[in-house]
C-alpha cells in the first residue's frame, strides 16, 4: 500500500474539476468516478457540488447508489460539498419525488435553505478542525443542516445555521472550498482518509 | 458563532465567484428549453440541471416570425414554483431593463440571447450591473471574451438555435476551442497582437492563454437534437449542453429528455449511447443550415 491515498470524486454531474484540482493540491491521488466498478481500490470519496436531483437520479439509474451506501456504510471515508452533503443526509426535509440520497450523517437537510442565485453569497467561517484565518464560505443556492443526531459533531454556523458537520468518517459542508483556491478543508478530509487507512491496516 | 464575523465581512451577494461558480455547478448537465410548467417537471425528472423558461421554443420563434421577447413574467413564475432545480429565462441583447425584470422575478441565470429579436445594435447589457449571473452565446473566443468583459459568467457557443442540425455548433464549438489552443503557444509579446485580432481585453486574452480555458464555463447550444449529438458536443470540449427545441419538439419529449441527459454523462461511452438512442420515436425534424438564408441565422446576432 502506498503512502498516497486514493480518493475518487463521483463524476455523474456537478464541479468535479475542482474537487480533483483540491485534492491532488491536499496530496492525494485523485479519480473521477461514475461507475460502480470504479469504487474499488478507493480510500475515500468526495460527492461534488451539482445538482442534487440530478445527481440522484443518475446515480440510482447506473448502478452506483447501492454499491455506494454499502461502502459508506462500512466506513469508507467521505466528503460531500452542497449537492454532496444533500447527498450525504440519512433525511431531506424536503425532496423532490424519488429523491434517494447515500446517507451517512444523521441529519435532516433543508435544500436551497439560503435561497435563490440572487442569495447566493461569501462569507467568513470559523471551521472546526481547520486551524488559521476563517475559511471563504461560498454558498451557490445552498443547503443548511436543520438538525443533527447525537453522533454527529457540527463544525460550522452561519447567522445560526449548521453548515459544515461531521459524524465518523463522513464530512459535509453547505459551501464550495473547492471554488476558492484554499485547499485545507480538503486537506481535513485528505487527514481522515489517512487515519482511516492506518487504523485498517494496523 | 455567526457573531464572531467580523461587521467588515459582512456576507457578500452577486460576486463573480458566486455567479461563476454557480455555472460549475451546472457543469456535466443537460439545460432544456421549456414553455410551461409541466414541461419543466418532465426536464426535472428527466435529470435537467437547470431549465430556460421561455414562451417559444426557438423553432417556433423561427416559424411564427415577427419580435420575439422576453416572456410573461406570469409563465416565468409558473415555472419557477413548478420545479427545485434553476431556472434560467431570456433577454433580448442589449435589452438591460427586460434583464432587470428577469433578476426581479428571481430567476437563476438570465440568457442575453441571439434568439430572441436584438434590442441594441451596438451594445450588450452591462452584467457586471446584476446579482443575477448572465449567460451568452459566442460563435468565437473574441466574441466570448468581449461577452466576460462586460461581466458574462457563463459561455455558450451558439449554434443555429431551431435548426435541430448540430453543423453550427460544431463550428462554434471548434472555433472557440482551436483559438484558445492556439493561443497557448504564443509568448508574451504575441498575446497584445492577439488580443488586437480578437478585439479583446489583453487581461482576458493573457488569462485564457494561461488557463488554457475560458476563465468560466463553457457550454454548447443551437442545433442539439439526438443523444449522440450532446455527446459529440461533449467529447469536443464542452462542458455541458443546452438543448432547446430539441426535446419538445420530438415525439416522446420525458424519453428523449433522459436519453440525451445520460449520453452527456456517459458522453465517451459508446454502449451507453447506443442504449441511449433506442426507441426514442421521431426527432424533430431540423433545416438545412446551408439553405438558411444569411438574415434568417441568429448566430450573426450579437457583436
Amino acid at each position: 500500500m502506498s503512502d498516497t491515498p486514493v480518493i475518487g470524486v463521483l463524476a455523474l454531474q456537478g464541479d468535479v474539476r475542482e474537487h480533483l484540482v483540491a485534492l491532488a493540491a491536499a496530496d492525494a491521488v485523485a479519480r473521477p468516478v461514475r461507475r460502480p466498478d470504479e469504487l474499488a481500490g478507493l480510500d475515500g470519496l468526495v460527492v461534488p457540488g451539482g445538482e442534487s436531483t440530478t445527481i440522484s437520479k443518475l446515480a440510482v439509474l447506473f448502478g452506483v447508489m447501492d454499491p455506494l451506501r454499502a461502502r459508506v456504510r462500512d466506513g469508507m471515508p467521505v466528503y460531500g460539498t452542497c449537492a454532496g452533503m444533500i447527498l450525504l443526509a440519512d433525511k431531506i426535509l424536503d425532496p423532490r419525488s424519488g429523491q434517494e440520497t447515500i446517507g451517512g450523517i444523521d441529519m435532516i437537510v433543508r435544500r436551497n435553505a439560503f435561497g435563490r442565485q440572487n442569495e447566493s453569497f461569501e462569507a467568513a467561517l470559523d471551521v472546526k478542525g481547520v486551524a488559521g484565518d476563517p475559511v471563504e464560505g461560498v454558498f451557490i443556492r445552498a443547503p443548511w443542516v436543520e438538525s443533527v443526531g447525537a453522533d454527529a459533531e457540527v463544525l460550522a454556523e452561519h447567522d445560526g445555521h449548521i453548515v459544515a458537520v461531521r459524524q465518523g468518517n463522513a464530512l459535509a459542508t453547505s459551501f464550495h472550498p473547492e471554488l476558492t483556491g484554499d485547499h485545507r478543508v480538503h486537506a481535513l478530509f485528505v487527514d481522515m482518509v489517512r487515519a482511516d487507512r492506518t487504523a485498517e491496516s494496523l | 458563532m455567526a457573531s464572531t464575523l467580523p461587521d467588515n465581512q459582512a456576507p457578500e451577494t452577486g460576486t463573480a465567484r458566486v455567479k461563476r461558480g454557480m455555472a460549475e455547478q451546472l457543469k456535466g448537465g443537460v439545460i432544456m428549453d421549456v414553455v410551461t410548467p409541466e414541461q419543466a417537471k418532465i426536464a426535472e425528472d428527466a435529470g435537467a440541471v437547470a431549465v430556460m423558461a421561455l414562451e417559444r421554443v426557438p423553432a417556433d420563434i423561427r416559424k411564427d416570425g415577427g419580435v420575439a421577447r422576453m416572456s410573461d413574467p406570469d409563465m416565468i413564475e409558473g415555472i419557477i414554483e413548478a420545479v427545485s432545480i434553476p431556472v434560467m429565462a431570456k433577454s433580448r441583447i442589449g435589452h438591460f431593463v427586460e434583464a432587470q425584470v428577469l433578476q426581479s422575478l428571481g430567476v437563476d441565470y438570465i440568457d442575453e440571447s441571439e434568439v430572441l429579436t436584438p434590442a441594441d445594435e451596438v451594445n450588450h447589457s452591462d452584467k457586471w450591473a446584476f446579482t443575477t449571473p448572465f449567460v451568452c452565446g459566442a460563435t468565437n473566443l473574441g466574441e466570448a471574451l468581449r461577452r466576460i468583459a462586460e461581466g458574462a459568467a457563463m459561455i455558450r457557443s451558439k449554434g443555429e438555435a431551431g435548426t435541430g442540425n448540430v453543423v453550427e455548433a460544431v463550428r462554434h464549438l471548434r472555433q472557440i476551442k482551436n483559438e484558445i489552443a492556439r493561443l497557448r503557444g504564443y509568448d508574451n509579446h504575441e498575446l497584445y497582437a492577439a488580443a488586437k485580432e480578437l478585439r479583446a481585453p489583453y487581461e482576458l486574452v493573457k488569462e485564457v492563454a494561461e488557463l488554457g480555458k475560458l476563465p468560466v464555463v463553457l457550454f454548447s447550444a443551437g442545433g442539439v437534437a439526438t443523444p449522440a449529438d450532446a455527446a459529440l458536443m461533449r467529447q469536443l470540449g464542452a462542458e455541458g449542453v443546452f438543448v432547446g427545441s430539441g426535446i419538445f419538439k420530438s415525439g416522446d419529449p420525458a424519453k428523449r429528455a433522459a436519453a440525451i441527459v445520460k449520453a452527456t454523462t456517459f458522453y465517451d461511452d459508446p454502449k451507453i449511447i447506443a442504449d441511449a438512442s433506442r426507441n426514442l420515436g421521431e426527432a424533430m425534424v431540423g433545416i438545412n443550415c446551408d439553405t438558411l438564408p444569411e438574415t434568417e441565422r441568429y448566430a450573426n446576432r450579437g457583436w
